[in-house]
């Protein structure tokens, strides 16, 4: 299970601020946290507030490279950002996101591969988000065929079958669950898969435990990695025993320790 | 029209782990013997490099030991004196190292002071230029006392010490530390266990380049498949990166094969089993054969003939089968 550390985002307001002042202490020193925390990957988003998203994402890429050394996963809608800013990456990072609309796959895929990088593909386009499993289905098909046409790697490709909040779209947690074991099926080797878990308790009250209860079950359907909170400690615990119980690690006593470092 | 291999990529590779030291690296072996490196399942060289082939190491006791007739008229004349014995494995026998048992420090077996086993394992150093293997008693509270001493006494020379054990592990992995040797992870046929004994041994700050794994066999026909499957597990697990499962692995042959009935019942006994000790060679080289496949580095074994069979076995397996 690989976690994308989900916390240096301008959303967040010490963020936002430390964007607006050029400040890298908040950012430096959630990359920190969030490394020792758990997490394999560090999403990196300006945030909606920011009018310069490219200077912002450049300066975000170098100043969290300078205090970890974790790869990253560049968030954002505009592809001129992700663009400058893998330009800086260090290590091979994740491009985070394109749509399965087919303006979006012509400008992302062969962004990655000339790259080197990952990429995050959304099963939606231009209407929005399916409500049903099939129709996210057919756009994940939409991603592994561009991933074949392009020549990316299929394990470079990491589809998003993209959940919402339980309170407001109950429906579509079972649905996410049934896409995410489809879409293993659609070619061998098969794609990875991703979530903004995070959103699956947007505006619940007992976030953490519905985070983690819905990663469980997702894993269990093979979810491979989640943008999620990195310094959930019962969450990185959740994770590292599903990947015992699902028998994609080898036991040991140690086996929380070393999902941490490992 | 061409047959497409199907080829399967690893993430990563065994470690490599060098034993001995020359001159020059502050030892004073000839030479140094470097097992690992494995980048494909064993001897799969299409799908990754396989660096370094297996090697055979001979047993030496520093004890007379309780072997069967058929193995000991080969040490006959050396087997109270370890140097010679190791000397005669090298030179006559082609053992890539000596494996030296110090069993003669065990309480019930004569209780060698720590001075006396240093004196041994100096002189098979002096008699060999090979690198050693060296193994305690198998009596933990001894074994603490010996191979720390032996460890001091040869500090520098890089040699593989054993038996580091989840209930016994510290002393011996600080030896290791401080005298700069490797050591033996050995765990009782239990795949949790050897990867919990890495990280225990790594959180002293032993580097995984300097372990090596014993994780225990059966002979054939007394579990030899169990043992197979760990291996074959860990080894899996090794290259799909489990950094913890991933060292090179070394398998006491000798032992486990001449304690079992069909190497040692005489040819009287049951003339339909054939020959006794043409049996017991075959027993001991097929067992090492089938453990080759399941990627074990280090052979520890017995009969010269057996050795002879397998590292001709070996070399035919080394040589690349590039699709």
């Amino acid at each position: 299970m690989i976690i994308i550390g989900e916390r240096i985002n301008g959303m967040f307001k010490d963020i936002k601020q430390a964007i607006q002042e050029r400040d890298p202490k908040p950012v430096q020193e959630w990359a920190k946290r969030q490394e020792e925390g758990g997490a394999k990957y560090l999403d990196i988003n300006v945030g909606p507030a920011v009018s310069d998203k490219v200077g912002a994402m450049k300066w975000l890429v170098e100043v969290t490279q300078e205090a970890s050394d974790l790869p990253l996963c560049l968030d954002s809608t505009n592809f001129e950002a992700i663009e400058e800013g893998l330009k800086l990456c260090k290590k091979p990072a994740i491009i985070n996101s394109t749509s399965a609309e087919r303006s979006k796959i012509e400008i992302a895929f062969p962004m990655a591969v000339k790259y080197g990088a990952g990429l995050i593909g959304l099963t939606m386009d231009s209407k929005g988000i399916p409500k049903d499993s099939d129709t996210r289905l057919a756009f994940a098909m939409e991603l592994v065929a561009a991933a074949d046409e392009f020549g990316l790697p299929m394990e470079d490709l990491y589809i998003d079958p993209l959940i919402l909040p339980c309170n407001v779209a109950q429906d579509h947690a079972p649905e996410v669950l049934k896409t995410l074991q489809q879409i293993k099926m659609l070619a061998n080797p098969a794609p990875k898969t991703v979530l903004g878990l995070s959103n699956v308790s947007n505006g619940c009250q007992n976030r953490p435990l519905i985070n983690r209860v819905y990663m469980a079950m997702a894993m269990a359907c093979g979810l491979d990695a989640a943008i999620a909170d990195a310094n959930d400690v019962d969450l990185i615990e959740v994770a590292a025993t599903a990947e015992i119980l699902l028998n994609q690690k080898i036991y040991c006593d140690s086996y929380v320790k070393l999902f941490i470092e490992g | 029209m061409a047959v497409e291999i199907l080829k399967e990529k690893s993430r990563a590779s065994v470690p490599e782990v060098t034993i001995g030291a020359t001159k020059e690296q502050g030892g004073t072996r000839t030479h140094t013997i470097t097992v690992g490196g494995d980048a494909a399942l064993p001897f799969h060289h299409f799908e990754g490099e396989i660096k370094h082939r297996p090697v055979v190491a001979l047993e030496v006791n520093d004890i007379v030991p309780e072997w069967n007739e058929n193995l000991l008229k080969y040490y006959r004349d050396v087997v109270d004196n370890p140097g010679q014995w190791a000397k005669k494995c090298v030179e006559e026998y082609g053992a890539d190292l000596v494996y030296l048992k110090l069993d003669g420090a065990h309480p019930d077996n004569g209780n060698k002071s720590p001075e006396e086993c240093v004196a041994v394992v100096k002189d098979v150093l002096a008699s060999v230029g090979v690198p050693l293997i060296v193994v305690g008693c198998d009596d933990e509270e001894k074994d603490n006392e010996v191979l720390v001493a032996v460890a001091e006494a040869t500090s520098g020379e890089n040699l593989l010490f054993g038996n580091a054990e989840q209930t016994n592990y510290k002393s011996l992995t600080a030896a290791c530390m401080v005298h700069k040797h490797n050591i033996i992870a050995r765990s009782p046929l239990d795949i949790n266990i050897c990867k919990q004994l890495n990280i225990l041994i790594s959180e002293m700050n032993l580097p995984l380049n300097r372990i090596v794994i014993d994780p225990t066999i059966g002979g054939l026909g007394y579990g030899i498949e169990y043992a197979y499957s760990i291996l074959e597990r860990a080894r899996l697990g090794a290259l799909q990166g489990d950094k913890m499962l991933s060292m090179p692995i070394i398998a006491t042959v000798g032992y486990e094969s001449w304690r079992t009935k069909e190497a040692n019942l005489s040819t009287e006994e049951n003339p339909s089993w054939g020959d006794a000790e043409e049996r017991g060679i075959l027993w001991e080289t097929t067992c090492a054969t089938a453990l080759l496949q399941s990627g074990v580095n280090i052979l520890l074994m017995r009969h010269p003939k057996s050795v002879q069979l397998v590292k001709k076995h070996i070399d035919q397996l080394m040589v690349p089968n590039d699709y």
